[in-house]
């Protein structure tokens, strides 16, 4: 099958989105499909082999943060390019709502379209007003997928229409497979993300900490992510400071190590999140996991049964969880076993089978992708009178 | 005489609009066509597969005439009936596969494999094509009730369309897909 992949999101800029893309584009190909990903990328930047590039994004303030979008006739221009080199028999948008090569790509093609819908970030503004205009570029989608059950309910509340639940994938094996380090284990507690993000709940976990580490004194704190790590630690008193170890940014590789050494992987994320990619690969590698209540966590930890959960924005019911954790190895390891169970469901063999499935699904019965070639004002009223 | 013109220009604009409003409304159709197309061929594979695994002698007698009655009666069923037959085939198989040891048994039988493969493969794609019809439908639907379309008959002689509503819920134990 021939399949085209559309990335609204630059692809030097690493997020969640891009790595989805990646690893299932990887997964196509795999499997003998031809796979072609348009993605918005520094004509500079070395890209892999299936990646085309359409241009260098744009740093435009957006939705209240500066989002790098896609625009304009250049964008236009190699969007219909790629469609006509690529002759594919799907294509597959990514974030059709937002005003980039998504919608651009709903715009200017016709045929089979399948689009994951990855954010469940509430209506904005833009798009009220944007409404009519969106709305017959996002008729042209034949078939919806939403990354949750929570993404599909704000997709229906906000668009209407329908839509399947498949989660995000995640290459279970490589995560289980991964090699403990010495030095990360004994007592460790587990964050990976952005450090100067409040959302992924940083400050939530610093203020447990001295609660945690009056229980536990020798409980360590291993954060992995870019920001300022003096200014992470300001809060806390000197004397704790030095149980709290800066990895930065790490490798795959160390990413799945960390995460098969911590003792608790924490997730205080305190909203904005449609899925939670990262709980998904801290039950692959086995780690027990405490995370806040967000209704997409709730919903990734099988509610509460594969992890446990802990009200959002509460420092003291982290820190008690935390420490009734650490204290009880039986636990953890009846959590670890549990979510290693739970998790195969997000395995790639799994999620990459129910993608195919949609493939299959919308272009049997249909013609392939083309073009939207502009109909002539003569053949329009010809349609009108029919 | 500017009068004229801009009336005549105003004109233009409305026609152009009308037109790309049918435009929209005919690709709608063909999409709700290809959507309708798609979930014939998946209930008809479910069907088939449900059929051939109650006559292949892998179940026991009173679940296998169960199964190929549903079965039968979904594949020959006149139009108005098949959301009827088809939930009724859905209730068969959820009640021939409520146990997890009878997807055993089926699997350890010869070909019962590949023929469970399928059969999970088919409770599964139902769902999906069913929501895109349905998500076409309403998109269709939604257009149509708007007073340009209707003012106007751009929708021609195109039936209204119609969503296909059925019980899909697949059997739990083939639902299930993290015990492999």
């Amino acid at each position: 099958m021939r399949i085209g992949i559309v990335c609204p999101y630059s692809w030097d800029v690493p997020g969640g989105v891009q790595f989805h893309i990646r690893d299932l584009a990887e997964h196509l190909i795999r499997l003998g499909h031809e796979v072609s990903v348009l993605a918005p990328a520094d004509d500079e930047t070395p890209l892999p082999p299936f990646v085309v590039s359409a241009g260098r994004a744009v740093p435009v303030p957006y939705n209240g943060s500066v989002a790098r979008l896609n625009f304009g006739f250049l964008s236009a221009a190699r969007v219909r390019r790629w469609l006509h080199e690529g002759d594919f028999d799907v294509i597959h948008i990514h974030e059709p709502t937002s005003p980039s090569l998504g919608l651009l790509c709903c715009w200017a093609a016709q045929g089979p379209i399948v689009a994951t819908f990855h954010t469940s970030n509430p209506r904005s503004r833009a798009m009220i007003a944007a409404y009519p205009i969106l709305q017959p570029a996002l008729e042209k989608i034949s078939a919806r997928i939403a990354v949750s059950e929570y993404a599909r309910r704000t997709l229906v509340e906000h668009l209407g229409g329908d839509a399947v639940v498949i989660p995000n994938g995640v290459d279970v094996d490589f995560f289980a497979a991964a090699e403990p380090r010495p030095e990360w284990q004994g007592g460790t507690i587990g964050f990976i993300g952005r450090i100067d993000e409040p959302r992924k709940g940083l400050p939530v976990l610093m203020n447990a900490l001295p609660k945690i580490l009056a229980e536990r004194p020798g409980t360590r704190l291993l954060v992995a992510g870019r920001g300022d790590e003096e200014e992470a630690v300001a809060g806390l008193p000197p004397a704790m400071r030095g149980n709290v170890e800066f990895l930065g940014m790490i490798s795959d590789e160390d990413k799945a190590r960390l995460l098969r050494s911590v003792d608790v992987y924490v997730a205080p994320n305190t909203g904005g999140e449609s899925f939670g990619i990262i709980l998904v690969e801290a039950l692959s590698a086995g780690a027990p996991v405490l995370a806040s209540d967000l209704d997409a966590f709730t919903q990734v930890l099988d509610g509460g049964a594969a992890g446990e959960l802990f009200a959002n924005e509460d420092a003291d019911a982290l820190a008690a969880a935390a420490v009734r954790l650490l204290g009880d190895a039986g636990r953890r390891a009846e959590l670890s076993e549990r979510g290693s169970r739970h998790v195969r469901r997000f395995d790639w063999s799994v999620v990459g089978t129910d993608i195919l499935a949609v493939y299959e699904t919308v272009t049997a019965g249909a013609a392939s992708v083309a073009a939207d070639e502009r109909i002539s004002l003569r053949a329009r009223f010809g349609l009108a009178r029919d | 005489m500017t009068t004229l013109i801009w009336i005549a220009a105003a004109l233009v604009v409305i026609g152009v609009y009308l037109s790309w409003t049918a435009g929209r409304l005919d690709r709608l159709h063909s999409r709700i066509d290809a959507a309708r197309a798609a979930l014939d061929a998946q209930l008809l594979r479910r069907a088939s597969v449900a059929q051939e695994l109650a006559t292949a002698g892998v179940l026991d007698p009173a679940a296998s005439i169960v199964l190929y009655q549903a079965a039968h009666a979904a594949r020959q069923v006149e139009e108005e009936h098949r959301e009827v037959a088809e939930s009724e085939l859905s209730q068969a198989l959820r009640a021939v596969f409520a146990e997890a040891p009878q997807v055993e048994a089926v699997r350890e039988a010869p070909g019962g494999e590949e023929s469970l493969g399928e059969l999970t493969q088919a409770v599964r794609r139902v769902p999906m094509a069913r929501r895109f019809h349905n998500d076409a439908v309403r998109a269709a639907r939604a257009l149509r009730r708007h007073r340009k379309v209707r003012w106007f008959r751009l929708a021609g002689h195109a039936p209204f369309p119609m969503a296909f509503e059925m019980d899909d819920e697949p059997p739990a134990v083939l639902a299930d897909r993290t015990g492999r």
